[in-house]
């Protein structure tokens, strides 16, 4: 969703109160990580916040956690260029949690300690699952994170209007370790605070302009669209119709199709979303945590289509597609034209905060995986010495790949790297999902079909999108003048997820390996909580 | 599993498996299956239902209701609707009929020990 970042900033935007605001924002995070840094002792405390987190407060940074710069910048852009077709994005985001709502959150949280792999391997062998899991968990986050890095460069063309290839790269520099700070200081429950307070930001930002964009209009919404309409001039009908982004051709609507499987059944993959289930004392707060996702999140949701309409009728499409950042800009200039340099300079600073908020929290769930999946169980055979040792492993490991998110946000500045985030996805619900679902309700599934639907799924996700128009042959590819591509989607969620799931099937019937004793113990475990984690006391 | 920092005697397989076939035990599952397997079919196939008539119905979704309300419009914030709805039934079921269940049994298992 993120376009080519261009050399000038934005028109009107004044560089000085934008980072004064976002200093603000990372002074006040810091204070309270660096608070919380104060009771983070053991891995529990590190990995998963000591589990003291509320429902609602973990819901609340669940949605800091989903609602990246990616998903605001990117949806009220869409529906401010699109209409309608942007819309459809929305939608599949949050129906996605009722797939985690009703069968994993609590049961992932009463079976599991710190990661996805504690759930998948519970009744596996322990090393080759605990591998599988970690490398699917590295690969999402990875993915999603150099996205997220890729769009700090687009916003910091955009909102401070440093042009310059060294002045941007610097910034990105500059937001990594601001965001390695957080973790290694904070751990779980610094990162936690950040996701709070920079959600609560947003999401109050968003409501206060979608209130503003709604009084312009008598609070008329049927008005406010007849303005987009108007706006658009003489084709401005279509924002209101579907088809205006994926209607192309028969192909684009497959493409479509691809991405809405790929959206619904991601989210309940995603590592970093399934890891703030840890953070809560029960299941019952799991729960109530993804209760409180769903409404914060469906809120947002609606309060960015208000915006994308506004940005177009009271922006205009032909501004918002000339300005730098094309589709990005549109909520940025509509805060502009509401209320001026100041309102801007919070939208802006809000996205910033978004991009750092996720990233920490991406960073987080990749050197939890490694540290407690293939460091203490794979390397150590889950026989390490101390969890001191573990947790030291994880923190070197936040910043390796800190580092590399640095690097890999510098390298991917100025490339078209969209595709990454729908690849996240389409990997997440490839390889993650159908394991996850599989060892929670098949009684039969053992560590064969386990790792065929987790490398499975994974090859068959990574290998598609390769040799898709996403990444050669097309305009809009990664790589231009040479045409590789064979498979015609850009998502391959519609592939990818049937062939995981039938991978998985197949792999369990090829061995006959079972654990019965186990997966008592799993099952009892997973729907009672009997013997689950309890919260730390301290 | 390894405990953590606090003491947490873990029941023996033998205790995990009678617990495994116990009646109440047998009704939870029974319960929270007959529950959520439906639900998801219903909710994922509304969904679907909605994408592939955004995605080829393009006429019949531009049908104007009211003013610049089209039936598009309508179902995509019906999807919202549902998603809120399944999530508060979802809860209702959960702290009702779930909750004492899986109370029942993890008392059994947990309070053998003591």
């Amino acid at each position: 969703m993120i376009r080519l970042a261009q050399d000038a900033g934005l028109e009107g935007s004044n560089p000085a109160i934008n980072i004064s605001i976002f200093a603000a924002f990372v002074v006040v995070t810091l204070v309270v990580v660096l608070r919380a840094s104060r009771t983070t002792k053991t891995a529990s405390d590190y990995y998963a916040a000591g589990r003291a987190f509320s429902g609602p407060q973990n819901g609340i940074a669940i949605s800091g956690d989903y609602l990246s710069a990616a998903s605001f910048l990117g949806i009220v852009g869409a529906i401010a260029l699109y209409g309608y077709d942007g819309f459809l994005y929305s939608i599949g985001f949050l129906v996605a949690w009722l797939v985690a709502l009703l069968l994993v959150a609590e049961l992932l949280r009463n079976t599991g300690k710190f990661t996805m792999g504690d759930v998948l391997a519970f009744r596996m062998r322990q090393r080759p699952v605990r591998a599988a899991a970690a490398t699917s968990t590295l690969a999402v986050s990875f993915f999603y994170l150099l996205a997220q890095m890729a769009g700090a460069g687009v916003l910091v063309s955009l909102l401070l209007g440093i042009g310059s290839a060294v002045g941007q790269s610097v910034v990105i520099a500059i937001v990594g370790v601001i965001m390695i700070v957080y973790v290694l200081v904070g751990g779980m429950k610094g990162t936690t605070w950040v996701q709070i307070i920079k959600a609560a930001l947003l999401i109050a930002g968003a409501a206060a302009m979608t209130l503003w964009v709604l009084g312009r209009y008598g609070f008329d919404f049927s008005a406010l669209l007849q303005g987009a309409v108007d706006k658009a001039g003489a084709d401005g009908q279509r924002l209101l119709e579907p088809g205006a982004k994926y209607g192309t051709s028969e192909i684009s609507k497959l493409d479509f199709l691809s991405l809405g499987v790929a959206l619904v059944l991601g989210t309940a993959g995603l590592p970093h979303v399934l890891m703030r289930f840890y953070t809560v004392p029960t299941s019952r707060e799991a729960r109530r945590s993804v209760v409180w996702a769903i409404f914060l999140i469906g809120l947002f949701y609606l309060f960015s289509l208000v915006l994308g309409y506004g940005a177009a009728a009271i922006v205009g499409p032909e501004t918002i597609g000339d300005a730098p950042g094309a589709s990005n800009s549109a909520a940025p200039l509509l805060a502009q034209a509401l209320g001026g340099p100041v309102l801007l300079g919070f939208i802006s600073a809000v996205a910033f905060a978004t991009i750092l908020a996720v990233v920490a929290g991406l960073t987080i769930t990749a050197s939890a995986s490694f540290a407690h999946d293939i460091y203490a169980n794979v390397i150590k055979k889950g026989e390490a010495e101390d969890k001191q040792a573990e947790v030291r492993v994880a923190r070197i490991t936040a910043a390796v790949i800190g580092a590399l998110a640095i690097i890999g946000g510098i390298l991917a500045r100025n490339q078209n790297v969209a595709f990454l985030v729908s690849l996240a996805f389409a990997v997440a619900a490839s390889a993650n999902l159908p394991t996850l679902l599989y060892s929670l309700f098949w009684r039969r599934f053992n560590t064969t079909g386990a790792l065929c639907s987790i490398y499975g799924g994974l090859a068959v996700a990574v290998v598609l999108i390769v040799f898709s128009p996403a990444v050669s042959g097309s305009e809009t590819a990664m790589l231009s003048g040479v045409d590789f591509h064979w498979f015609p989607l850009e998502n391959p969620g519609l592939v990818s997820i049937p062939a995981s799931f039938l991978l998985g099937w197949i792999g369990t019937l090829l061995s006959s390996e079972h654990n019965e004793a186990k997966y008592m113990e799993m099952e009892v475990r997973s729907l009672t909580g009997a013997g689950a984690e309890k919260a730390s006391t301290h | 599993m390894t405990t953590d920092e606090f003491e947490q005697r873990a029941p023996a397989p033998e205790q995990w498996a009678r617990a495994h076939s116990s009646a109440e035990f047998v009704a939870l599952r029974r319960r929270l299956r007959g529950f959520v397997f439906p639900v998801a079919v219903l909710f994922l196939a509304w969904y679907l239902l909605y994408v592939l008539l955004a995605d080829y119905a393009h006429g019949f979704m531009s049908i104007r209701l009211f003013g610049n309300i089209n039936v598009g419009l309508v179902l995509g914030l019906l999807q919202f609707v549902s998603t809120f709805g399944i999530t508060a039934l979802y809860v209702r079921f959960a702290n009702r009929r779930l909750d004492p269940l899986a109370g029942k049994v993890r008392t059994e298992l947990e309070g053998e020990e003591e």
